[in-house]
């Protein structure tokens, strides 16, 4: 019996429900950023399905169809910088030329670093476009060659790790400024970030949805032409 | 809310086809905001039909992204083999993005401000 349901997509579907609701419960009673109510939800149903020995395929039947939902709300981003266009429009240059400079930083310090410290070809090429949205950063990878695999992983990684500590970062480093700060965070941590940004401030989760979009343009323009150059 | 609905998923689904129909890397959902945007922009869509549709999936953003996340645990062996490299490469190279991102778009803009106003 048991088996069936869990070949129910209700399966999925309730659990990744249950494990972000308790995930905000935590994060609003403890306050910490740490436990970030995306990061916690993952860990805690990896760690169930580990435990009880469910495929990740019993898990996706249903958990497909709260990532679908995931298509309109991006769609859906276009409302926010609608509404604060006026303020948008009056920053494009800065923001296009930060969104560019974020561009190249991410490339150069991700493939650098990995070549610095022994990775293979593989996985530097896989590492590139790392703050790229997940759907972008594979047709990047699968044209440059790579593990795409390996390269969505990373991008959720990356996802989690700007929207745990990215506001926090921000301050710390004097980016204070809503735009600027959902523009560091939209650029270098795509939809995952973006989701976090939307919580602090709403101007702030727009530019930085605007910056998922033009990273991923600016990436996949970008990116092939560098490989080409150490070939 | 069932109206604002069906535009972003309509708006989604014409996105999906430019992006097939041109070969573009960009996936349909990004090229359905920049659709959206322009159609509010253009006053074919009014904002009040999707606003309700709008806030709605905005405020539950990060809960899409919990079962791709859970995808990662496909991958731990190949992340396994060299985790270091790549911790490393992608925890140092995303402060460093955000970092540059803010600073440049703060810079640019103070500078801005000094000279027009």
């Amino acid at each position: 019996m048991w088996s069936e349901l869990l070949q129910n997509p209700l399966f999925g579907i309730g659990l990744t429900l249950l494990a972000y609701a308790l995930a905000q419960k935590v994060y609003q009673r403890t306050g910490s950023i740490l436990f970030n109510p995306v990061f916690t939800s993952i860990v805690s149903i990896i760690l169930l399905l580990l435990l009880l020995e469910i495929p990740y395929a019993n898990y996706v039947k249903g958990g497909q169809y709260i990532l679908f939902l995931l298509g309109p709300a991006v769609v859906a981003l276009a409302v926010p910088l609608y509404t604060r266009r006026q303020e948008i429009l009056s920053k494009k240059g800065p923001i296009l030329v930060g969104i560019a400079a974020g561009a190249v930083t991410s490339i150069v310090t991700a493939t650098g670093l990995a070549w610095l410290l022994g990775a293979s070809t593989d996985v530097v090429l896989s590492l590139a476009p790392k703050s790229v949205t997940t759907p972008i950063a594979i047709g990047i990878v699968e044209k440059i060659g790579g593990i795409a695999p390996l390269t969505a992983a990373i991008v959720v990684l990356t996802g989690c790790l700007g929207a745990i500590c990215g506001p926090e970062f921000c301050r710390l480093i004097g980016v204070r400024d809503p735009a600027a700060m959902g523009l560091a965070i939209g650029t270098a941590s795509h939809g995952i970030g973006t989701a976090r940004m939307l919580e602090v401030d709403r101007l702030g989760g727009a530019v930085a949805g605007l910056a998922i979009g033009l990273n991923g343009l600016m990436t996949a323009l970008l990116l092939p032409f560098l490989v080409g150059l150490f070939r | 809310m069932v109206r604002g609905m069906a535009i972003l998923l309509l708006l989604q689904f014409v996105g999906e086809v430019i992006s097939r129909a041109l070969e573009v890397p960009i996936p349909g959902n990004v090229i359905g905001m920049g659709l959206l945007l322009g159609a509010l922009g253009l006053g074919w869509v009014k904002l009040e039909w999707v606003q309700e549709a709008a806030d709605l999936l905005l405020a539950h953003f990060a809960l899409f992204f919990v079962p791709a996340g859970v995808g990662v645990m496909v991958y731990f062996d190949l992340i396994a083999k060299e985790w270091l490299a790549i911790s490393v490469a992608m925890v140092v190279s995303t402060f460093a993005v955000m970092a540059v991102t803010g600073w440049t778009e703060a810079w640019l803009e103070k500078r801005g401000r000094g000279h027009v106003e």
